[in-house]
């Protein structure tokens, strides 16, 4: 019995999107070293769509993989669509986590929602 | 490359043990407690082998409890010094805070029932000092229970000089001896020890098999109730096959006791020296009182179970002290104790060495966590913040 599916370990093994924007239109970071789970977000934006996204992650596998598979079901999407993921479409394209890893999944929707708002303040910012 | 670092977590059979069993299985099927010649050769065996293990620990057969394991023993071990204690009025038991949760567990429950407990500091070395038992113990106290060797960080407590304090102060003196049986020699008497626990999976036995030994005097509880097996003490037919298998191990594990540790301290040294070298890197535990084959590494920017999994894909099998590794929230309660921070004890590693291990294994091991840790800082938001100063580090 393997401890994760292999969509987990091929994320886990073969992160996507892996690194820093420096000149990121928002960044979110999410969680914390204490509890073994740190996500840091990135976006690239581009008339409303997320024309690119990187990300760092501590944490366990199955954070690492949430991460991953984060980035892909918001890269080149609209902002609004990106901000309506949820963790268990996070859970879900993964084929599952067990029970215990399901937080690692609301981390990643939180971090995305993280570096959104950071994205949304900063244009409004801009705005006033 | 496959390589078994977990020796710690469970060890592979030796073809002694296996041969004692399937010997059992098939020729000493028998209940130990008929009376006919089948159920006589079956007890016979259970005997046999209560005597080998007797010998070996320099105890006395009867003075040896078979129990389903370490954490039975462990229980029962307690409870039944809690019970002695109670009838003479004595509820406060002295133990450590990086005691294996069999031992815990049970002082938290028997918390719950109005014992008092004291948990000593182990130190940022892993070892418990004898004067600090000394000026714990206070005239309620009935039991003290120190492991001869830690489970995680491997630190081996100075077992003898603990219990000679409990022998003159009048107190129980109960180690959970798990790591060490087969490893280190034990001497019971020379030891002082009162109650110790053992499990036969940990030193190339069967998994579901141990020993309590209970020194002559010290009444031990029931913690299963019905027949009359193991003197009253433990109901239920003898597991003979896994008994036979048990004292089989340990004979072959005694024998090469030393030949053995003489193999490994320089193997263990050497992955040591090595992984000290990867930066922001610390040994847990004391560099020389420590098992022959534990090793045991907080790595900072980087979380335990990540690393397990890359290292699992390059044939080495280790374990770690990480939340993430437990389903638990909090890291390992032994790192907290010997005062690393949360954060840290996440990024913690445990390679446990045994006798099939090779100077070559242990290169490999170094290169390839040395490369995982690498990798895994590589895209670390926590690992970024110390690299450019944003942040201290904190090893």
């Amino acid at each position: 019995m393997a401890l994760y599916s292999e969509k987990v370990m091929d994320h886990f093994r073969n992160p996507r999107n892996v690194g820093v924007i420096p000149d990121a239109d928002g960044v979110g970071q999410v969680g914390n070293a204490k509890c073994g789970d740190i996500m840091k977000m990135y976006l690239k934006i581009t008339d409303g769509v997320i024309a690119d996204v990187k990300f760092e992650t501590f944490g366990c596998g199955s954070a690492i993989a949430s991460s991953s598979m984060a980035t892909e079901l918001i890269k080149g999407k609209p902002v609004s669509e990106a901000l309506a993921l949820t963790n268990k479409a996070v859970a879900e394209a993964l084929d599952g986590l067990p029970d215990y890893k399901l937080h690692c999944s609301v981390l990643a929707e939180q971090a995305v929602r993280a570096a959104l708002e950071d994205y949304e303040t900063r244009v409004r910012e801009k705005t006033q | 490359m496959r390589i078994y670092a977990d020796n710690a977590a469970t060890t592979p059979m030796c073809p002694a043990a296996l041969a004692a069993m399937l010997h059992c299985m098939e020729e000493r099927y028998g209940n130990p407690s008929s009376l006919h010649t089948p159920g006589q050769r079956a007890k016979e065996t259970l005997e046999t082998a209560r005597e080998e293990i007797a010998a070996l620990l320099h105890a006395a057969p009867r003075e040896l409890t078979f129990t389903s394991g370490g954490s039975e023993a462990d229980n029962q071990a307690l409870r039944s010094a809690a019970a002695l204690g109670r009838r003479q009025g004595k509820t406060h038991i002295i133990s450590t805070a990086f005691e294996h949760h069999a031992v815990l567990h049970t002082l938290d429950r028997l918390a719950r029932e109005g014992f008092s407990v004291t948990l000593l500091d182990v130190h940022t070395d892993g070892l418990v000092r004898p004067e600090e038992l000394e000026a714990a113990i206070r005239p309620d106290t009935c039991l003290v229970s120190v492991m001869y060797a830690n489970n995680e960080i491997g630190t081996v407590q100075p077992i003898r000089e603990l219990g000679a304090i409990c022998r003159a102060r009048g107190v129980l003196f109960h180690t959970d001896a798990v790591q060490a049986v087969g490893q280190l020699p034990i001497d019971v008497q020379a030891d002082h020890i009162d109650l110790l626990s053992a499990s036969a999976h940990k030193f190339h036995g069967p998994k579901g098999v141990g020993f309590l030994y209970a020194r002559r005097g010290v009444a031990l509880t029931p913690l299963i109730e019905g027949g009359a097996q193991e003197r009253g003490k433990r109901a239920g037919t003898e597991n003979v096959p896994a008994v036979a298998g048990m004292a089989a191990a340990l004979r072959e594990s005694a024998a090469q006791m030393e030949q053995n540790a003489a193999r490994l301290i320089p193997l263990r040294d050497r992955l040591i020296e090595g992984l000290q070298t990867i930066p922001h890197a610390a040994r847990n535990g004391d560099a020389l009182r420590r098992l022959p084959g534990n090793v045991s590494f907080c790595f900072e920017g980087i979380e335990g179970e990540a690393l397990l999994l890359l290292l699992d894909d390059r044939g080495i099998a280790a374990s770690s002290g990480s939340a993430c590794t437990s389903g638990a929230l909090d890291p390992s309660h032994v790192l907290l104790a010997i005062g690393r921070s949360h954060d840290v004890a996440h990024g913690s590693l445990r390679l446990s060495l045994g006798p099939e291990t090779t100077e070559a294994e242990i290169d490999y091991i170094i290169e390839n966590v040395r490369d995982v840790v690498e990798y895994l800082r590589g895209f670390s938001p926590v690992w970024r913040e110390r690299a450019e100063g944003k942040a201290p580090f904190v090893l």
